[in-house]
């Protein structure tokens, strides 16, 4: 896999999500456009921004009553708004898969872990049970599982929150997908074990020439694992810059999330208070 | 690095430590129930002391002279202090003897022979209805929440709690046995059959399926059909609403999304992922909502002249026969233990975590 780092994988143009609840119209995603190569994406926002929303959108995965509308939205050069339901879940797993935040809640607590990759690994692949379950050892194994054989036949309540993860990663890459939106991948997990899944995720993702869309609210973390990061704010991009010049942001707002950050070289008494202006959602 | 370096247990270790796991559970389990019997005859026991009903009187009659009374209470054991009549009454339960019913002038475990299978039919039948149709019906209900097949599921739902089953039955008798005539009337057998089935089991089409007599089999099943669709509908109503909400529970679960994610189909989705996890309630709810109707429905059993369990506790309650009510209890309460036990041991099959 030699492809080209400005091949573009995704391609999204003013992407919206509204929820048509009996109350009125929420706009959980308001006019979105980026476009992701084989890269690694970092979008950063407050709860409620529409990091997740985004992800969603893009896994065809939105909840009733939410609609999802997009002037483009382009998978390799597929139409994704022309696309029939059966057609989008064929690309979910097999072309975009997701990593999501907590593997206590998102591995299926009555069947093993072992059981679940294979499950994934057979949608996609004419596969006998024995190979399916030969691919999902070398996966656990790719995910630095030392026992491969003995964790297949666990249960997720007998696995620590880093062994789920990993679980988890190796899931949703088994079927080889293009794209791996990570969704918070490392919110549930011990700090100690953090470093370890995203160097796990790095890895696989740079190894396998994968675009990775990195959702995440911590903004030291995105600068420093991500090549470009997307600010959002109330459903919209405030500004996309490269992680590494985060720091010299001009957006008010990126600069509020960034001033509200301790430092411990330079300690301060009291922390900055985020000021938002309506202005920035016109 | 890693943190999974953690002691390698071989194969045979785990083993064993599995096999010890569930012997106590099984012990436990063993336990209560034993305890739970314990209590059973005890409370019977005492219910038959405390009910000011005199059981010498009821033997002998109120004109019987004082020395015939005396002897009839003596020869019952009623002279003997409490605890050791409480002995004597559970060795008779354990060798099988529940005593004589004065209505019946039969032995109360054969009088139960014969009606509890014709109760055990029936709820089986109920019940088996209540699950084919009531968990698809809630896991329809589930999938497609606020839409008009979950208002259809509902409405089920309400009716089938809300009718009283004396109307239900009769209507259905007058509909489909007097108009339609697509069923049988009343009873368990039609009459010109009833000689051709001699009683092994008590179930009359298992009896006569047993004896070839495929016709007998046939027309049991016309009789059987009826009521056991008016207690269905009862069962049909309980278990979708549950299904509902325990499947509705499950669906909002990430690991759901999780399975959407990796590209399953909805089926898949929903019943290989979601359904695997709502099933260990389920069972606790199906076999209450069975062992409700093995108690013995006594207005369905009434409506239909179904000489079930129901029928001959209500009877011998009216009559004032102490054996028969205190029989019949018993019976009832093992098999609520029994049906309970099992529910408890298929949930944990069922939850890997409860193992």
């Amino acid at each position: 896999m030699n492809a080209s780092s400005d091949q573009i994988l995704l391609a999204l143009d003013d992407l919206r999500v509204d929820f048509h609840t009996p109350t009125g119209i929420v706009n959980a995603v308001r006019g979105l456009s980026f476009t992701l190569g084989r890269e690694r994406l970092g979008i950063v926002g407050e709860s409620g921004s529409g990091k997740s929303m985004t992800s969603r959108a893009i896994l065809d995965l939105i909840p009733h009553p939410g609609v999802v509308t997009a002037k483009r939205m382009e998978f390799r050069g597929q139409d994704l708004t022309a696309m029939d339901k059966g057609s989008r879940r064929k690309l979910r797993g097999r072309h975009i898969s997701m990593v999501m935040q907590d593997p206590k809640f998102s591995l299926n607590p009555v069947q093993t872990v072992g059981d679940q990759i294979a499950e994934a690994y057979r949608v996609h692949h004419k596969a006998s049970a024995r190979e399916a379950k030969e691919r999902s050892l070398a996966m656990l194994e790719a995910v630095q599982i030392r026992e491969p054989a003995r964790v297949y036949g666990l249960y997720p309540h007998e696995v620590s929150g880093g062994m789920g993860q990993r679980v988890m990663i190796a899931m949703m890459l088994i079927a080889e997908p293009d794209i791996l939106i990570a969704d918070e991948p490392t919110s549930a997990l011990d700090v100690t074990v953090q470093l370890q899944i995203l160097k796990i995720l790095d890895d696989l993702v740079t190894s396998r020439g994968m675009g990775l869309i990195f959702i995440s609210h911590d903004l030291h973390l995105v600068k420093s694992f991500c090549d470009r990061v997307i600010v959002m704010y109330g459903g919209k991009a405030m500004e996309t810059l490269p992680a590494s010049e985060l720091d010299r942001a001009q957006h008010p707002y990126t600069r509020g999330l960034l001033g509200c950050l301790p430092d411990l070289d330079h300690p301060r008494d009291k922390l900055a208070t985020l000021t938002r202006d309506p202005a920035w959602l016109a | 690095m890693a943190s999974i370096t953690a002691s390698t247990p071989s194969a045979p270790p785990r083993a064993k430590s599995r096999a010890l796991r569930w012997g106590r559970i099984l012990g436990r389990e063993l336990t209560t129930v034993a305890i739970t019997i314990f209590g059973l005859l005890l409370v019977t026991f005492l219910i038959a002391r405390v009910m000011p009903i005199d059981p010498v009187l009821a033997m002998v009659g109120d004109r019987a002279p004082a020395d015939v009374y005396d002897k009839a209470r003596l020869e019952l054991g009623l002279d003997k202090p409490l605890w050791e009549q409480f002995a004597i009454y559970v060795g008779k339960v354990f060798r099988g003897d529940l005593g004589t019913s004065v209505l019946t002038a039969q032995k109360v475990t054969d009088d139960i022979k014969t009606v509890f299978p014709a109760t055990l039919e029936l709820a089986t039948l109920g019940t088996l209805i209540g699950v084919v149709l009531g968990v698809p019906l809630g896991i329809l209900a589930a999938v497609n929440q606020g839409r008009w097949i979950d208002q259809v599921a509902r409405v089920i739902g309400l009716v089938g709690y809300s009718i009283p089953v004396f109307w239900l039955g009769l209507m259905g008798l007058l509909l489909f046995y007097a108009k339609l005539g697509w069923v049988a009337g009343p009873g368990r057998l039609s009459i010109a059959y009833q000689d051709f089935v001699t009683p092994v089991t008590g179930l009359v089409m298992l009896d006569a399926a047993m004896q070839g007599e495929w016709e007998a089999v046939v027309d049991a099943f016309w009789h059987l059909i009826l009521p056991a669709s008016v207690l269905g509908l009862l069962s049909v109503a309980y278990i979708s609403r549950m299904t509902r909400s325990f499947m509705i529970t499950e669906l909002q679960q990430q690991y759901v999304v999780a399975a959407r994610v990796k590209g399953l189909s909805e089926w898949r989705v929903v019943c290989g992922h979601a359904l695997r996890n709502a099933f260990v309630p389920l069972v606790t709810v199906i076999a209450l909502s069975y062992m409700h109707l093995l108690e013995g429905s006594v207005l369905t059993e009434t409506i239909f002249a179904w000489p079930g369990l129901g029928r001959y506790l209500t009877n011998a309650l009216l009559n004032a026969d102490m054996n028969a009510v205190l029989g019949g209890t018993l019976v009832v309460g093992a098999v609520f233990i029994g049906v309970n036990l099992f529910s408890d041991i298929l949930g944990r099959l069922a939850d890997p975590r409860a193992r």
